[in-house]
């Protein structure tokens, strides 16, 4: 799995696990799925926790665990599922503060998308990696320099940026 | 009308630029095919039955003469010298190349053009009023709120993967004439009945295709500042709960019918109650920079009446015709909107050469103030003509073969493509109308008739909007054969409606018998000056079930 960043790729540090075992089992930053959050907290262990959480989960259910977690990857099923999108864009509404990451067969097109609903990184599948390197996501997410929805990403959107214009 | 400025430019430049490199990363294999279709899709390119085809983007249907002169061009070099205006009105070329396309777009960037967002799974292009700022019954004019949801659909980040496509049309006029009602969203311009502020009636999820449904109103008055905020509500709902696993459900429409309208307005207002509305909104001085494009034209103070024209029509009986029936009243004395008409007998609906282009860029540059409109009936609009001047662009027109006095009569049929070019299409539309019209070619029996639409589609994704024709026409696939489908009653105004069927399908061959036989029968039962739609109304359908049962078992009428 690779992890692509605004900066170039990152290692993956999380080791996804499937069952409560795991919990005991694995060591360091674990990536447990939505279900095992209660018991992973529980588990108070001294290393990071992420959330693996479907496109379709209410932001009420993640956000009891906002504090004790540092990473939410939200699954993409596939590409074209723009899902994952509206809940990026809803748990930073809700205060969520830590990484974001998109999982799954992404393409490099929707990287400012996904970056500008509030992602930070993408997780990709390898042979998605293979077909996509990382130079075209990174060349791609700088194409079309400039927005004009207000609300989305850092800079300022073109709405913005005119409004500034004429203030002088 | 709108003008870019150093933002839009760059914008749909590196747009262009992106797709070039989208073309690249298809053809060296980074892309699979897949994946590169949605992408070219919303660049409006579509691999049709035969070849490519791309279609063009007309903003809200506004032209000047420089945008029509280069399609005229584009028309000439990549396509067969013609191009094709759509129900959407847009424009479509059937036969460009994938290697010309990012050329293709270069030259409509040069002329502030683009394709973007006029297919795929997102917002489309934004459609209007074609009589906008012209209409006397307009509380506002819409294209500057269409402008500015082109502006904030573009590129939108958050809505470029939604269920399905979504559509928005904008009118700021008590008549309808931009079919908000079946719609994903409408948007109608009106005043506060109590505070006189300018707002949004707002209607979601109206649509044909194979379910058609009316819109429900989900705001009665949304402040014309709140705009984009609420939008982004509607879309987000849409986006996370719309269904994604049945492309024949996904459509807006079908979220709303299943939750039902109060739950979905519910979820919508929860939605909106959580947003920062002031981050998201259009700055207003940024809503009055777009407005001022659209400031009236300088115009002459004229008065009303004109007696070059007067004494023109009495001498010439076919542009007394034209007038009368492609003439609409314009809000400044002295002054005519014309509709162009794209439907000559036994021509294709909406089909216009690059030669006519030429010739109607230049009578648009010199008679209308450089300002032309597309139509959703796939016509065209010279919007400011003087009233003195009408003679003479009258004779413009007869020269350039635009002079079709049909405008809104039984000829006036509005087609999709049908088998002659699309992929999906079970049955031909074009030759349908091309058939019916030469039926009804004589233009005072056409007058005679008075307004009737006709709308044909090829298949039942409805892009010839058949269920909302007077009479809709709809060519399914029977046992190997071409079987035609009619309905009645269908309206895309104010008084939306569907159209119900009639009777049994019937062969190709039967069908302009057919429309003949409906005629036949709404002029046996219609009252003094009642027009087609509402004999339809008052009389019901029996008396045409009749009629037509008899036409179909083959009895004289």
């Amino acid at each position: 799995m690779t992890v692509v960043t605004p900066t170039g790729e990152v290692p993956n540090d999380y080791v996804r696990i499937e069952s409560a075992d795991d919990l005991t089992t694995v060591q360091g930053p674990l990536l447990a799925p939505l279900a095992l959050a209660g018991a992973a907290v529980e588990a108070r262990r001294n290393d990071r926790l992420g959330l693996s959480v479907a496109n379709d989960t209410k932001v009420d259910a993640i956000a009891p665990f906002f504090d004790a977690i540092d990473l939410i990857a939200v699954e993409f099923p596939s590409f074209s599922d723009g899902r994952g999108l509206s809940l990026a864009k809803r748990l930073r509404r809700a205060g969520f503060a830590g990484r974001l990451r998109a999982s799954g067969p992404l393409i490099a097109d929707q990287f400012a998308e996904a970056l500008a609903c509030g992602f930070d990184e993408i997780q990709l599948p390898e042979t998605m990696a293979a077909r996509q390197p990382v130079a075209q996501w990174l060349a791609a997410k700088d194409i079309v320099t400039e927005h004009y929805q207000s609300g989305y990403g850092a800079d300022r959107s073109i709405l913005q940026k005119r409004l500034a214009a004429r203030k002088g | 009308m709108y003008r870019y400025d150093e933002f839009d430019e760059r914008f749909v430049r590196e747009r262009v630029q992106q797709f070039r490199t989208q073309v690249e990363r298809r053809l060296d294999g980074s892309l699979s095919d897949d994946e590169f279709k949605p992408l070219r899709l919303k660049n409006g390119l579509y691999l049709q039955l035969h070849a490519y085809m791309l279609r063009i983007a007309v903003p809200y249907g506004t032209l000047n003469g420089k945008q029509l002169r280069q399609l005229a061009l584009i028309g000439e070099r990549y396509d067969k010298g013609y191009g094709h205006f759509t129900t959407r009105q847009n424009l479509q070329f059937n036969w460009p190349q994938l290697k010309d396309v990012p050329d293709i777009l270069d030259l409509l960037a040069d002329v502030e053009m683009h394709c973007i967002q006029t297919s795929g799974n997102c917002i489309r292009n934004v459609t209007a009023d074609q009589f906008a700022g012209i209409a006397k019954d307009e509380v506002e004019d819409p294209r500057p709120t269409a402008e500015l949801l082109r502006q904030w659909s573009s590129l939108h980040p958050e809505f470029a993967w939604l269920p399905r496509k979504f559509k928005i049309a904008v009118t700021g006029a008590e008549h309808d004439r931009a079919a908000i009602k079946v719609h994903d969203i409408g948007l109608k311009v009106r005043r506060h009945p109590d505070t006189g502020a300018t707002g949004y009636q707002v209607v979601v999820g109206g649509g044909l295709g194979r379910t058609p449904m009316i819109g429900k109103v989900i705001r009665d008055f949304l402040p014309k500042d709140e705009l984009l905020a609420y939008l982004e509500a509607v879309m987000r709902v849409y986006n996370a709960e719309g269904r994604r696993d049945n492309k024949y459900k996904a459509r807006v429409k079908i979220l709303v019918h299943e939750i039902g309208t109060e739950e979905f307005v519910r979820r919508v207002e929860a939605e909106y109650a959580q947003l920062d509305g002031p981050t998201v909104n259009a700055p207003e001085s940024e809503v009055a920079r777009i407005a001022r494009y659209f400031a009236p034209p300088a115009y002459e103070a004229l008065p009303e009446d004109s007696a070059v024209l007067d004494a023109a029509r009495r001498a010439d009986p076919a542009l007394d015709a034209f007038v009368a029936q492609n003439g609409f009243a314009h809000r400044q004395p002295g002054y005519l909107a014309l509709t162009i008409s794209l439907k000559p007998v036994g021509g294709v609906p909406g089909d216009m050469t690059s030669e006519q282009m030429r010739a109607f860029a230049d009578i648009a540059e010199r008679y209308s103030f450089d300002e032309l409109r597309v139509t959703h009936a796939q016509n065209l609009v010279l919007p400011h003509v003087r009233k003195d001047d009408v003679p003479r662009v009258f004779e413009a027109l007869k020269a350039a073969g635009l002079a079709t006095a049909n405008s809104g009569l039984v000829t006036d049929i509005i087609a999709c493509p049908g088998m002659d070019y699309c992929a999906l299409a079970t049955a031909r539309s074009i030759p349908i109308a091309q058939e019916i019209a030469k039926s009804f070619a004589d233009e005072r029996r056409q007058a005679e008739i008075g307004p009737l639409q006709i709308k044909i589609s090829g298949c039942i994704n409805a892009c010839g909007h058949h269920h909302v024709g007077h009479i809709g026409i709809l060519g399914l696939e029977k046992s190997g054969k071409e079987n035609y489908q009619i309905t009645l009653g269908g309206d895309a105004t104010e008084a939306a409606a569907l159209g119900e069927r009639l009777g049994p399908g019937i062969d190709a061959e039967a069908v302009p018998g057919a429309i003949e036989t409906i005629v036949g029968t709404y002029l046996k039962v219609r009252t003094d000056g009642e027009a087609f739609i509402d004999t339809v109304r008052r009389a019901g359908l029996d008396p045409f079930k009749a009629s037509f049962d008899a036409y179909v078992a083959g009895e004289p009428a």
